[in-house]
């Protein structure tokens, strides 16, 4: 069997200058932080960020969460995200026009994500209907109801977060930080997860993962809880 | 204010039928869960993954893996069940959430929402927002009636749309309206305003319900 676990740093490695990236988490929670941290000593630039929000930011002491770690290194040239109110470097790199920003609907964004890895040619969304979100969008009426047609977002990495992966690549994410790790893993040419715990293929009930291995080419151990 | 805020909250809380699917937004809606009747019970969702939302929890307490979508720790409650954000969006979009309650900072009386972005000034970005207004069987902005004695109820938003005609009920510290085919009916008056008043907070013209009520105290 091909051997996946490596450290942080050696399965950030090939990230390069403007490489597109997919970073699982929702305000931090379920963000594989200790891939953001290599990520961030591998120093990459120019990166397109595909993720739920700009995470949060340094406070108080405490060290920025998720994608913020990105943010204060001046990392991302384009962010893809739903919602970027929790971190005013986002506004800030607009402002200053260091960042660009598209603000995509939330369930929008999900299924974009999932259209790319499931192979569909697009979705069919009744969100974003006569808002500034459809502007240059086609649009199609299904008996009677409009839709917008939002196209596939793919990456060339995803960076998700397991709290238990086993050597092969099947993992499971506790309650809330399922979010969009699942999903990303299916969506990115290589797959990179920074899971809690590591085990031994064979060791857990196939029922207890809820994401395929086959999806996954990384595997990283070390992941911390967070409690901030 | 903060007595206000309650008001509208404890007055958002009898709309809840038991069994009711509900999504409650940041801030004042959030103060709705507080204000639900004991024997109606409710699975409140929470779009970064799961229905059974329950409380903020106390310090000491906190689950790393469980917050809710303003980035709080919570607690979830026994029959509550986690999932992905594709199959918290297709509860969203799918109509398998009865009601969702937003804030506001334009809602107009063709029943169309602005509330996530003020060009040049604030980009938060809309989160879940859009897809909520979309997708709920029932939407009810609760909300002060004004923002700085500026009128927030409109003839037409000036602000970028969150979506249009999705508004169904507007409740706010003045009274109880309805978002109707004809415009905004007024269906309860807080006894503490005169119709003159709530009319002179209101850009576009309410309609009087005939059967106009007050509105009720918590």
């Amino acid at each position: 069997m091909i051997r996946k676990i490596m450290t942080a740093d050696q399965a950030v490695a090939d990230i390069s200058d403007g490489a597109s990236i997919m970073v699982g988490g929702f305000l931090g929670t379920g963000t594989p932080e200790i891939l953001m941290e290599a990520l961030v000593r591998k120093g990459a630039k120019h990166l397109t960020v595909i993720c739920n929000d700009g995470g949060l930011p340094a406070k108080d002491g405490r060290p920025a969460r998720g994608v913020g770690k990105l943010l204060e290194q001046g990392m991302i040239d384009h962010l893809i995200a739903s919602h970027v109110g929790m971190n005013p470097l986002v506004g800030q790199g607009m402002n200053d026009g260091s960042l660009e920003c598209e603000l995509v609907p939330q369930g929008t964004l999900a299924e974009r994500i999932r259209a790319a890895a499931a192979g569909l040619g697009g979705v069919l969304t009744p969100t974003g209907v006569g808002t500034m979100i459809a502007e240059g969008k086609e649009t199609m009426t299904i008996n009677g109801k409009e839709y917008l047609l939002e196209m596939p977002l793919t990456a060339d990495f995803a960076l998700c977060r397991a709290s238990e992966c086993d050597d092969f690549g099947n993992f499971h994410c506790n309650l809330a930080t399922k979010n969009f790790n699942g999903v990303m893993a299916m969506a990115a040419k290589t797959v990179i997860i920074g899971s809690e715990k590591i085990i031994k293929t064979g060791e857990n009930h196939p029922d207890d993962f809820e994401v395929p291995g086959i999806f996954v080419d990384r595997i990283v151990g070390g992941e911390q809880p967070w409690l901030i | 204010m903060a007595d206000l805020k309650a008001r509208i909250a404890a007055r958002t809380a009898k709309e809840f039928k038991d069994g009711d699917v509900a999504n409650l937004g940041i801030g004042l809606p959030t103060l709705v869960a507080n204000y639900i009747p004991e024997d109606t019970h409710i699975v409140i969702h929470s779009e970064n993954g799961f229905t059974g939302l329950s409380e903020e929890t106390r310090k000491g307490e906190e689950h790393p893996d469980v917050i809710n979508s303003g980035g709080c720790f919570v607690r979830h409650t026994p029959e509550a069940n986690f999932f992905d954000t594709s199959m918290s969006f297709a509860i969203v979009r799918g109509g398998h959430v009865d009601v969702t309650v937003l804030g506001a900072m334009e809602v107009d009386e063709h029943g169309n929402l602005a509330n996530w972005i003020v060009p040049g000034k604030m980009v938060a970005g809309m989160g879940g927002a859009m897809d909520l207004v979309v997708g709920a069987k029932k939407v009810i902005i609760s909300m002060l009636h004004t923002q700085k004695g500026r009128p927030k109820i409109l003839k037409e938003c000036t602000l970028p749309y969150t979506a249009l005609g999705v508004v169904d009920m507007i409740i706010t510290e003045m009274g109880v309206m309805e978002v109707t085919p004809e415009g905004i009916l007024l269906t309860e008056l807080h006894p503490d305003y005169s119709l003159e008043e709530i009319q002179a907070a209101t850009d576009c013209q309410l309609r009087i319900s005939p059967e106009l009520k007050a509105m009720e105290e918590a």
